[in-house]
């Protein structure tokens, strides 16, 4: 594990202040520890909107125990807990690759090779040399159906193989972001080609 | 109630009772490592498995409750195996150190792999490493042994109130620890030691120092502050290696403060050992017959007025015995008051905690005056707090604003003006206080070393009857005091005659101090002969005339009063050093040569005389309760009161008494916390 920098401070910002108003109220009176989770991503979104890396630090996690009056440790253990919430400074996109067992069995070793050669990665946990992306390994998805999976940042792109993924990740070094979902074409999670049920309506 | 049949004995339990509880009410042992009865329950260790009838699979039997009519069976072939499977996960990744770990001998998970485990490791592969946390000078961590029970996490949380320790990460890299690195900030951290059932958390100076099996048991009663906790006193060889709390429900539960735990290493540093007599202005070495001559010079010396003083840490009989010496001589100037708090003996509920420990939970309200009991009495604090959670005890303090006191508290105000808006009914905390059925007051014993001070213990007493704390059938009016020596000697009468502060200003030509080894008595003029009598090379120590060495609490058997009259014998685990001698003794041998043989030769003798002539020792560890039928309070004028804030106590928690201030594990405490912000530099 690499050393890395923490902050020395951390404050929510307007827009951030204006979501945790509206995510606090949503609990009683007394119990607005509930809110953890959704103030971490906050912290998260945060980070990412001002440095371009969407990760929680721990003055972050601090900020979070204030505002929920919580013990500090009660935070760091839920974030810990949850790999969704990055502990340590990440790329600009987080690739996060699918490798359950639908994904696997539909190429996803592919589309983890495929970051590795376009991102410039060595393995899940890295952030290339140029700043540019962080490679995870995730569980499922939910997106079975149309697997292999890779989820950059909170996009799902879906039915790919190796050549897709290098040229997903080639527009993402020239500042593009593709239209996320099927890379194919597929309509939603339809069969490729098209639906193949329920073509003809009774009585016509 | 439920019955529940265990292994075809009939029991019955209350309904909710857990099926681990009715075991072992059957007398049955169940092994655990997660469950603790004074902790929630975690059921995460699986260790607890019994099979009950009619249910599919082992169920965890700390976490299930009990059912009328439900059949358990503790030691079947399903059972058997069950506890032995989950034996092996648990060994999986636990390292096998048991020779360099100091939990050998006395280690949950290697007494219950020997009654419940497999003979062999069928693991082959790696095993996991957790890197060691830094918890601070008191509790050493070997994570890798942490088997997670969690039972750390829950105590931190829960007792002590500070909720310091969680477990970060998940599955197979879960480690318990602060994730950010800092020390523990509990004066009950040292609880955390013997609460973790495997070697994860072990004593930092008791580190490689000796086996349990080696050492020698001896029970006693820790003095360091007026709680009274019960300890074992662990030694080998004639010293003192270790401290550990026993259980007494009413006083300390199982918990002991690190104060009294560790500072034991002070006994060994300072120590008086042998007489000394001043000569030509300096202190030379002496045999004891020539100091209790250079004594009896000056104590019967036609004319000469004599006093003494009896400290924090001087023992009930030994306290008598310089009573009945100084009568002898026909001296009343005596006190014990050495801190100045001007307390009235008058009546014994003037001076004690009357609610008493246990007490605190039937209470329903609390207010403050002028004391911290985190630092004051940190197991003390830790039955407020447990009064807290349980809910509906709303707690106010005068004093100093700002307190962390584990638990969240009203803060009213700092001083004079408030006490009497509180005794006049003028406070909006009364309204609380009046409507409680049992509202309970603490008094910082502190807040009466102050000029005024007998002023505000009648004010103190005014807002209890006023506020409906004094009642026939409860007494919600306690004085916290802050040494185990204090309330014994207020117990013997000894405060009469000139007060301290004339003693110690020229009001006698010869005085005796007694377990005061930390007054300082610089002020006393040259012309007054002063003997000290205690254990520790302190303050008082460089103005004696005459040092006679006595025995600190470990090394004496003896009787000690704490803070709520409950008198509880401590018993000698090891010899004084040198040629210091148990201090009743000391002063039987200094009476006959002074002439006047005290009648008693022997400690049953001498406790034979206690308990006549001072009832109140008879009744040994019993304590009666709650009772307040005379409501006329302490002498003193409300309107005298003055505004100043109240004071707590000066200095750090860790040192506080001559015994503390030579430890140095307790100075390198003072070190960490003092300078938090030196340690994160590092």
């Amino acid at each position: 594990m690499t050393e890395h920098h923490e902050p020395t401070s951390f404050a929510f910002d307007a827009e951030s202040n204006a979501a945790i108003e509206q995510i606090v109220a949503r609990y009683p009176a007394g119990k607005q520890a509930s809110a953890v989770i959704p103030l971490l991503y906050i912290v998260q979104k945060q980070m990412k909107r001002m440095t371009d890396s969407g990760w929680v630090p721990r003055v972050g996690m601090d900020a979070v125990a204030a505002r929920l009056g919580m013990a500090p440790i009660r935070v760091y253990e839920v974030a810990t807990f949850y790999f969704m919430f990055n502990t340590k400074p990440i790329g600009r996109f987080h690739l996060q690759v699918c490798g359950t067992t639908p994904c696997w069995l539909r190429g996803s070793d592919a589309v983890l090779k495929a970051c590795k050669d376009a991102g410039g990665l060595k393995g899940y946990g890295d952030t290339s040399a140029d700043g540019n992306f962080t490679l995870s390994e995730v569980e499922c998805l939910g997106g079975c159906v149309n697997a292999p999976i890779l989820a950059v940042d909170d996009d799902y792109y879906e039915d790919l193989d190796y050549d897709s993924t290098v040229k997903l990740i080639e527009a993402l070094k020239r500042g593009e972001r593709p239209a996320p979902g099927s890379v194919i074409g597929r309509q939603t999670s339809a069969p490729v080609g098209g639906p193949t049920t329920l073509l003809d309506v009774a009585g016509e | 109630m439920a019955k529940v049949t265990i292994d075809g004995i009939e029991v019955e339990v209350p309904n909710g009772a857990s099926v681990l509880q009715a075991c072992e009410a059957a007398g049955v042992e169940i092994p655990r490592f997660c469950y603790h009865e004074r902790l929630s329950v975690a059921g995460n260790c699986r260790m607890c498995l019994v099979e009950v009838e009619k249910a599919p699979k082992p169920v965890a039997s700390c976490a299930f409750p009990v059912a009328d009519g439900m059949k358990v069976f503790t030691d079947t072939e399903m059972v058997r195996r069950a506890r032995r499977g989950v034996m092996e996960f648990l060994l999986i990744n636990h390292p096998l150190d048991c020779p360099i770990c100091d939990q050998g001998g006395e280690c949950d998970l290697q007494d219950q792999a020997m009654a419940y485990g497999g003979d062999a490791s069928r693991y082959k592969e790696e095993k996991r490493v957790v890197k060691d946390k830094y918890m601070g000078p008191l509790v050493k961590t070997i994570m890798t042994r942490c088997i997670q029970c969690t039972r750390c996490i829950r105590f931190a949380t829960e007792v002590a109130g500070t909720a310091e320790l969680g477990a970060t990460s998940r599955g197979e890299h879960m480690e318990v620890g602060t994730y950010v690195e800092k020390a523990l900030t509990s004066e009950l951290s040292g609880n955390l030691i013997d609460i973790c059932p495997v070697g994860a958390l072990t004593s930092r100076p008791y580190a490689f120092v000796s086996r349990p099996w080696e050492l020698q048991k001896a029970d006693g009663i820790d003095v360091l502050d007026a709680t009274g906790t019960n300890i074992r006193i662990d030694t080998r060889g004639g010293e003192v290696l270790r401290i550990l709390p026993r259980i007494n429900e009413d006083v300390n539960e199982e918990w002991l403060a690190d104060r009294g735990r560790f500072s034991f290493d002070g006994l060994k540093r300072k120590r008086l050992d042998r007489p000394w007599v001043r000569q030509g202005g300096k202190l030379v070495p002496a045999t004891w017959q020539q100091a209790f001559e250079a004594i009896a010079a000056a104590f019967t010396a036609p004319g000469a007025k004599l006093g003494a003083l009896a400290g924090d840490l001087a023992d009930v009989e030994s306290t008598l015995a310089l009573k009945e010496l100084m009568a002898s001589l026909g001296s009343n100037n005596l006190d014990c008051r050495t801190d100045g708090a001007a307390i009235d003996t008058s009546r014994r509920d003037f001076y004690s905690f009357n609610t008493s420990i246990a007490g605190i939970e039937e209470a329903d309200a609390l207010l403050i005056i002028g004391s911290n009991p985190r630092t004051e009495a940190p197991v003390l604090n830790a039955r407020i707090r447990k009064r807290v959670v349980a809910g509906g005890f709303p707690v106010g303090v005068v004093g100093p604003q700002g307190m962390d006191l584990t638990y969240g508290h009203d803060w009213l105000g700092e001083g004079g003006a408030t006490l009497r808006a509180l005794a006049s009914g003028a406070h909006r905390f009364c309204e609380v206080l009046r409507t409680a059925k049992k509202p309970m007051l603490i008094l910082g014993r502190n807040a009466l070393a102050r000029a005024d001070g007998a002023t505000l213990l009648a004010v103190a007493w005014q807002i209890a009857a006023f506020n409906g704390m004094l009642k026939p059938d409860w007494h919600g009016f306690n004085l916290l005091h802050r040494f185990g020596g204090q309330h014994g000697a207020l117990d013997l009468g000894f405060v009469s005659g000139l007060p301290m502060a004339k003693m110690l200003t020229g009001g006698v030509d010869a005085l005796w101090v007694l377990g005061a080894d930390g007054q300082d008595l610089s002020a006393v003029p040259a012309s007054t002969f002063v003997v000290v009598q205690g254990h520790h090379g302190d303050a008082a120590a460089a103005r004696a005339d005459v040092i006679l060495p006595g025995a600190a609490y470990t090394e004496k058997d003896a009787a000690w009063v704490n803070t709520e009259g409950r008198v509880q014998l401590g018993f000698q685990a090891v010899h004084p050093p040198g040629e210091a001698r148990e201090d009743w003794k000391v002063l039987r041998a200094a009476s006959a040569v002074l002439g006047k043989p005290l009648p008693y030769d022997t400690l049953e003798a001498l406790r034979a005389r206690l308990v006549s002539a001072y009832p109140v020792f008879a009744q040994g560890d019993a304590l009666p309760r709650f009772a307040c039928t005379d409501t006329t309070g302490p002498a003193g004028d409300i309107s005298g009161l003055r505004d100043d804030a109240l004071a707590l106590p000066a200095g750090n928690y860790w040192q506080q008494d001559p015994i503390s201030r030579a430890s140095e594990t307790m100075a390198e405490c003072a070190r960490t916390y003092a300078a938090p912000a030196a340690l994160a530099a590092e």
